[in-house]
């Protein structure tokens, strides 16, 4: 069947990659949408520098599946929990993989769990992981027929 | 009311939510059914039609250019003044895909600076994801949805690379072309089917060197006739090969939803001939961006005051009703591919000898082939027909005009 008259498509996994807030590094960032685009997911960047609003924003316009924030900041239990309030804002909170990577301290990142965060990968973490960990958790959209 | 493609009822629910939510102004269920459109889910169609009746308020411009030219920070800028006065704002940016993973880094958010945490500028990227024809439906579907949700403006934003890209722009009600001075090619660029649709031409970049030479260039082959089916505007009518066939308007084009053909000397000068404008910019700066909505504006009145919008949209709908017949064609005739065991079964017959390409695709088309020269299309069932035969409706709406008796 032709790619657009069925609905047999697989839907590519679409992330938002994202830098929030005062955080100039974006190295690993821009490594890990390099590897996600090349595991066929379709990659949104944010760009540096972001307001916890505007990836909000973005994640909800965007109706990406995944959303990972880079932070290296040490900001990340000021900035998560904004991030997860605006998703709740907006009903996106429930069916939104949220995964945080950078220098998150491991005393911290059970704390982030408990927000909500499925996952926090730190430097070092093979992109392989990483990879399948989202397909792997990928959450089915609700109002996809099951 | 018939539907395009033949739902169960919970798909039938879901969707009359889903379009509920989105004429109440929830940008969640926006974003869902520009999703669903994307990724041309089951229902889509039932989808974008229901959406159909509350489309047409919305202005919708095209922006195309070379990579680097600036189109981002051009867009973001536009929304900015947009909202400035008091217009809501869509965006849809278009990325290329790789082609080796399928995947895509879509990175037109890293330039929207301007209008952050504002939810009436909605910014959707999208990815080309390697399909050919079908980008420009999904595109023009998308700008459907958020012209249904009630935006002013619409902005369509692509790489003017190649035929898919001008595809996409020509969907829009004015095309804008970003050059920037200091790159020879980029004009040269231009020349190969971006100069005949666009309305307005931006020189962005304009505090750098080459402006003018950019500008006289742009100006010489506006304006001269040019070489290659550039518009000859300054005669009052535009080159006859505007509107040629392409692979989207395919035989029998010259309905392309490109430039105004009412204004060529075969169709007589009802509709009076638009003079495409040259806008300089620092969009960094925010430099003429005035200049350029005004530009835009000035481009929306005369296509309203014409009638030149008329023809363009009734242009764009042929192009669209074609395309989506093309389509449906197409899943037929794969389906008939796949009852005869599938394409590469065909293929080893012809490797084995018994055959050539030629005879198979004529065994397979011919039974389709028949039908249609024996005018058995059910155009009786046209207007009452239930949702299934809402495809061969199509067809036989099609078909009319050359008589089918």
């Amino acid at each position: 069947m032709s790619a657009d008259s069925g609905g047999e498509r697989a839907r590519p996994v679409r992330c938002l990659i994202a830098k929030v807030g005062l955080d100039g590094h974006d190295r690993g960032a821009h490594v890990i949408a390099r590897a996600f685009r090349d595991a066929g997911f379709e990659v949104v960047y944010s760009g540096l520098h972001r307001a916890p609003e505007e990836i909000v924003q973005a994640a909800v316009q965007e109706d990406v599946d995944v959303l990972g924030l880079s932070i290296l900041s040490g900001a990340h239990n000021t900035l998560v929990p904004k991030v997860i309030e605006g998703l709740e804002e907006y009903g996106a909170r429930s069916d939104t993989l949220l995964i945080v990577g950078g220098i998150i301290p491991e005393a911290d990142r059970d704390g982030l769990r408990d927000m909500g965060v499925a996952a926090v990968f730190g430097p070092g973490t093979p992109m392989q992981e990483t990879i399948d960990f989202v397909r792997e958790n990928v959450r089915p959209r609700p109002d996809d027929p099951v | 009311m018939t539907r395009p493609d033949p739902l169960d009822d919970s798909a039938g629910d879901r969707n009359r939510r889903l379009v509920a939510s989105l004429l109440d102004g929830d940008h969640r269920a926006l974003a869902r059914v520009i999703s669903r459109i994307e990724d041309r889910a089951p229902g889509h169609r039932d989808l974008v039609s229901r959406l159909y009746p509350r489309t047409g308020d919305a202005e919708v411009v095209g922006i195309t250019g070379s990579p680097g030219a600036g189109k981002s920070t051009l867009v973001d800028k536009l929304a900015a003044a947009y909202r400035d006065r008091g217009d809501t704002v869509g965006v849809v940016a278009v990325d290329p895909a790789s082609p080796y993973s399928g995947g895509s880094v879509l990175g037109d958010r890293i330039r929207m600076a301007a209008t952050v945490g504002d939810m009436d500028v909605f910014v959707r990227s999208m990815s080309a994801r390697g399909r050919l024809g079908g980008l420009s439906t999904a595109t023009t579907d998308a700008v459907n949805a958020l012209d249904a949700f009630g935006k002013d403006v619409v902005l369509v934003e692509t790489v003017g690379a190649g035929q898919n890209e001008v595809d996409i722009v020509r969907t829009a009600d004015t095309v804008a072309v970003v050059a920037q001075p200091g790159s020879g090619d980029d004009v040269q660029m231009l020349k190969a089917g971006i100069l005949e649709i666009g309305d307005v031409f931006v020189v962005n970049k304009a505090d750098m060197n080459g402006v003018d030479r950019l500008i006289a260039d742009l100006e010489e082959m506006l304006h001269r006739g040019g070489s290659g089916g550039a518009p000859v505007s300054a005669g009052g009518h535009h080159g006859a090969s505007v509107g040629a066939n392409t692979p989207e308007t395919g035989p029998g084009g010259g309905d392309s939803a490109g430039r105004e053909s009412g204004s060529d000397p075969g169709t007589g000068g009802d509709i009076p001939s638009w003079d495409p404008r040259v806008v300089t910019t620092v969009a960094t700066g925010g430099d003429g961006i005035g200049d350029l909505v005004d530009a835009f504006d000035a481009h929306a009145s005369y296509l309203q005051e014409s009638g030149a919008g008329r023809e363009r949209a009734r242009s764009r709908y042929a192009a669209e009703i074609r395309r989506l017949i093309r389509e449906d064609a197409n899943a037929l005739l794969d389906a008939e591919i796949r009852r005869r065991g599938g394409v590469d079964a065909l293929a080893e017959r012809v490797l084995a000898g018994d055959t050539d390409p030629y005879t198979v695709a004529s065994e397979v088309v011919e039974p389709i082939a028949d039908i249609v020269n024996d005018g058995r299309l059910p155009r009786e069932a046209t207007d009452d027909a239930g949702d299934t035969a809402d495809d061969s409706n199509n067809a036989a709406d099609e078909r009319g005009p050359d008589g089918d008796a």
